[in-house]
């Protein structure tokens, strides 16, 4: 089968991606629809679930070595400070402490794009990494980084993008903290202020939204240990070729010495998919020492440094005619990056979900004196579609439609900024189940359920990229056992991604899944896959392997048509050995076929195939919820959630279902409970563990209905899956608080909607 | 605006959340309310940090005798997972606040983050290493792998581990019960629904 090479370029966030990529040269023939399948689709366990159950699986934080010290972060106190000075001497003759670094005894390297160093000499807020101990245990590294004497000067300090955003406010970067490039940024087609205009009603509000932190379980976390001039690391990553390159330039080796591994991790949410300043410490002072050396982020330092969706502060102007017909929509939002620059903006919904014609949006990403900002599951997407789907509730509402027909009603077939139309759009299809399956038709009045618990029904929408593109590769083997092996330089977050790859390859050789085996996270030993998020893995990856796979097929036809001397023509495979067509007792293993060629000569590098340019490509869904407001308490229960959404094929409903929870369940506790709260005469964070800082428990957990509408995606590739992992979460908030706001009658239009906020909400209609 | 305000008081704070351990925490937070300011009490650190235990321990775990020393600091998780290799129990908050450092001490769960291994003299802990038997996995680890009941899997031996205590007591929960009994497990990649439904499977193959 044919390559070529093209240059590749997409947006993955707010990073623009461009590359070059082998792809094939022409379309592979598609898979077949899942009712005909054998593996792909089906509810397969997943393959590394027996490790995981057992505790077997080895996870970087379970990762050591018999020589391992331990590294730990001093950091910094205040929100902004300038590092006078840092002294170590007491730390230093603390029993089992081996090195400390900082910005006086090591070398500046760059961080944050140019913007600021490992060591910065001004910590720019709570959690700024200030000095690093190596010691024998991590008790005593604990200890040490509190004999550390750090003499700062404390700056005035503001934690409010809005406030932040004003002139007079104290600058957190020399450039101000607007910066240049993407301070503020707007967007706009048609004609705003005349679509205002000609509508027959208006109507404008304001929206804000919380700090939310990813806190996966597994903590951010780094091995590292050198052999010569060789280093590996291994890291709880979202994205391993990423983390290779970012060590290997700031320790300025070549990428060929850095092995990054990572086998297992404990969910990433978006908060890993850079290299942390620690792995880059750790390595530094594990080259000198000449030992491994181990870091894991502890609970406070996962809530302060390494990430978190950021807030938002919408204001939003909605015009529209009397039937409904959208005129215009306007939007503007302060969103705070943190101190160093991050994605902070809000408006792709409002821009792409709904066909309107006049769209004008005003957005500011704002330095504050708190952690950066980093993806979070949907970034954007989620606190954009929340407060967009509950200005379009409100207006349906003015307008006496039902909030169902005013989204049919401004449905659109095509993407309205490049006029192209969508490789797949089922929302209709979606909106069609989902009300079927939630009954729709019980919605009453809102406000009008009778008695103090109060039943409510709320919807939203969701749009999302999630198409995946090249380059992306996959290697398969088939060995002379008859056993396969895909390697691919993706990682599993605990999305499944194992599974699927495993689903694919043996879904094509027809072999059973047992008999493959799936080597990922390596970047010695897999080729190149992007990192994993935007959920673009399975829609990236699993062409790249179904590729792979039908070259090694075609590949032990070729052989067997040697052997027995057919042409091609005449011979079936089928189940893992080739026969002569009418004639199954003429017949080869595929394990024979590669005895009689010797090793490693079936090998395929499959790759994913060149994206189309004369579509957009999307994930859509709806989801319903249907809540309970205790009127008297303001707690909110989420008794039911049903999400319909065309996502292409999908791979494995067992892990899609699960994906799906996961990211409602996530949504639920945004709207509900997560709120980084910080205070405002400190400039502290203060919950920063898993009891202040609320996560859904088990207790939380309402009844969730997952429908796929979609079959495949054959425009997107010949496997046909697109991403899911955010579009699971996008809808929930939005259709919670709608569903509220039907409960009780009264918007509540601030994230998270707390029993206090509740309770206030009644009392001003009381 | 900004307040502007200037605050030392957090530092303390700071300092005793990422002691690690509660047992030091209370240590170091007895002596700076006691001198006040940690930040002047340089050169006087009374804590000495020994690099190998002193103290002598002895315990079953899954089955096994074992004698050993430990610092008077070391926690059961540290135990567990440093000394005896047994790192399928995890760690996630270090602050019982989670639950996936959950095992089996004489048959009742407990958060080993935040109990002293020395607390664990004589007595008899299970963790997940401990649930197979021979490679025959456990009933509840094999309704985790078919109703897929994890994602990332950083939770599972303690959501394992504690359906198993549950089940132990109440063989035949109702879906609330399993809510209930389970909510001391935190799972962030939520994969609840899926827990309840593995909890309920191994119900029924535990019964049959």
């Amino acid at each position: 089968m044919g390559r070529k090479i093209i240059r590749s370029e997409y947006h993955l966030y707010d990073e623009k991606i461009d590359t070059l990529a082998e792809v094939p040269e022409s379309e592979l023939t598609e898979l077949p629809n899942n009712k005909d399948l054998k593996i792909i689709g089906k509810g397969i366990p997943r393959i590394d679930g027996r490790d995981k159950v057992t505790g077997k699986a080895i996870y970087t934080f379970d990762k050591t070595f018999k020589n391992i010290a331990y590294g730990k972060t001093l950091r910094s106190p205040h929100p902004f400070a300038n590092v006078v000075k840092v002294n170590t001497s007491n730390a230093e003759k603390l029993e089992g402490v081996i090195k400390i670094i900082h910005a006086d005894n090591t070398e500046d390297i760059g961080w944050y794009r140019g913007n600021s160093k490992l060591f910065d000499k001004v910590a720019r807020y709570e959690g700024d990494e200030v000095a690093f101990v190596v010691a024998e245990t991590e008790v005593i590294a604990e200890k040490a980084l509190s004999l550390i004497r750090v003499e700062y000067k404390e700056l005035d300090f503001v934690i409010n993008p809005v406030d932040a955003a004003e002139p007079t406010a104290p600058k957190i970067h020399d450039s101000g903290n607007l910066p240049p490039k993407h301070g503020h940024r707007t967007y706009s087609r048609g004609d705003f202020e005349n679509g205002i205009e000609n509508s027959d009603l208006v109507f404008e509000q304001e929206y804000s939204t919380e700090v939310a932190i990813h806190n996966p379980t597994e903590p951010h976390c780094s091995v590292v240990n050198w052999e010569g001039e060789e280093l590996t690391v291994w890291d709880s990553t979202q994205a391993v070729f990423g983390v290779r390159d970012t060590i290997a330039s700031s320790l300025k080796i070549s990428e060929s010495n850095v092995r990054v591994i990572k086998e297992y991790m404990g969910g990433g949410f978006g908060a890993k998919l850079e290299a942390g300043k620690y792995s880059v410490m750790a390595a530094l002072v594990s080259k000198e020492i000449e030992r491994p050396v181990k870091v894991v982020l502890d609970r406070r330092e996962m809530n302060l440094a390494v990430g978190n969706r950021p807030d938002s502060y919408q204001k939003i102007k909605v015009g529209a005619k009397s039937d409904g017909t959208l005129m215009a929509l306007g939007l503007t939002n302060y969103g705070s990056m943190g101190a160093y620059s991050a994605g902070a903006g809000a408006h792709w919904p409002l821009r792409t979900l709904y066909k309107c014609e006049n769209v004008k949006t005003s957005e500011f990403n704002v330095y504050t004196n708190a952690g950066r900002a980093r993806p979070f599951r949907a970034p954007g997407h989620v606190q954009g579609t929340f407060a967009l789907e509950s200005i379009l509730d409100d207006v349906a509402e003015r307008l006496k439609m039902n909030p169902l027909e005013f989204r049919i009603k401004n449905f659109t077939p095509i993407d309205q900024d490049s006029k192209l139309p969508y490789t797949s759009k089922l929302l209709l299809e979606a909106y069609e189940e989902g009300a079927k399956k939630i009954g729709w038709n019980k919605r009453k009045t809102a406000g009008s359920d009778k008695g103090f618990i109060k039943t409510g029904y709320g919807l939203a929408s969701q749009i999302w990229w999630g198409g995946g593109s090249p380059p992306a590769y996959a290697t398969v083997k088939i060995n002379s056992e008859g056993n396969v092996q895909v390697l691919c330089g993706t990682q599993d977050l605990g999305t499944g991604t194992y599974t699927i790859i495993a689903q694919v390859a043996a879904e094509v050789l027809e072999i059973p899944i047992e008999k493959i085996d799936v080597l990922i996270g390596d970047t010695q030993a897999t080729p190149y896959a992007p990192s994993s998020g935007g959920s673009t893995t399975a829609p990236s990856i699993t062409p790249a392997v179904y590729d792979g796979a039908l070259q090694i097929k075609a590949k032990l036809i070729s052989a067997a048509s040697a052997m027995l001397k057919l042409t091609e023509e005449k011979l079936v495979y089928a189940n893992g050995v080739i026969h002569e067509k009418g004639n199954n007792s003429n017949s080869l293993k595929a394990s024979e076929i590669v005895k009689k060629m010797k090793e490693n000569i079936l090998v395929a590098k499959g790759a994913r195939n060149e994206n189309t340019s004369n579509y957009a490509l999307n994930t859509f869904g709806v989801q319903f919820a249907m809540v309970e407001v205790n009127t008297l308490t303001g707690k909110v229960t989420v008794k039911k959630v049903v999400a319909a959404h065309d996502i292409g094929r999908t791979l494995n409903r067992q892990t899609l279902e699960n994906q799906f929870h996961g990211g409602i369940i996530m949504g639920l506790g945004y709207t509900l409970i997560e709120e980084r709260v910080m205070d405002d005469y400190t400039g502290k964070t203060l919950n920063t563990n898993l009891l202040d800082y609320k996560m859904a428990t088990m207790l939380d957990t309402p009844e969730i209905d997952v429908i796929i509408v979609s079959e495949t995606d054959e425009l997107i590739s010949a496997v046909g899956a697109k991403g899911i992992g955010e579009p699971a979460i996008i809808p929930t908030p939005g259709a919670i608080t709608n569903a509220i706001y039907n409960a009780i009658g009264v918007r509540i239009n601030s994230l998270p909607i707390t029993p206090d906020k509740v309770l206030m909400a009644l009392n001003k209609e009381v | 605006m900004s307040k502007g305000k200037k605050s030392t008081g957090l530092s303390r704070r700071q300092f005793i959340s990422r002691a690690g351990t509660g047992a030091v925490g209370s240590v170091v937070l007895l002596q700076n309310c006691v001198s006040g300011n940690e930040n002047e009490k340089t050169g006087e650190e009374q804590i000495k940090f020994k690099l190998t235990g002193t103290n002598s321990l002895s315990l079953t775990v899954n089955g096994k005798k074992i004698s050993t020393k430990v610092n008077e600091n070391t926690t059961l998780v540290e135990l567990l997972r440093d000394n005896l290799n047994l790192t399928g129990t995890k760690v996630a908050c270090n602050n019982g606040e989670c639950g996936s450092c959950s095992v089996l001490l004489d048959g009742e769960v407990i958060y080993s983050c935040h109990m002293l291994a020395l607390d664990a003299e004589g007595k008899s802990v299970t963790t997940i290493e401990g649930l197979m038997d021979g490679e025959k996995l456990h009933p509840v680890q094999e309704a985790f792998i078919e109703e897929d009941g994890l994602q990332c899997g950083f939770c599972t031996p303690g959501q394992v581990i504690a359906a198993v205590s549950l089940l132990q007591k109440n063989p035949s929960p109702t879906k609330t019960e399993v809510m209930d009994g389970m909510a001391g497990n935190i799972c962030r990649c939520g994969a609840y629904p899926k827990i309840i439904d593995s909890v309920l499977k191994a119900s029924k193959k535990i019964k049959t």
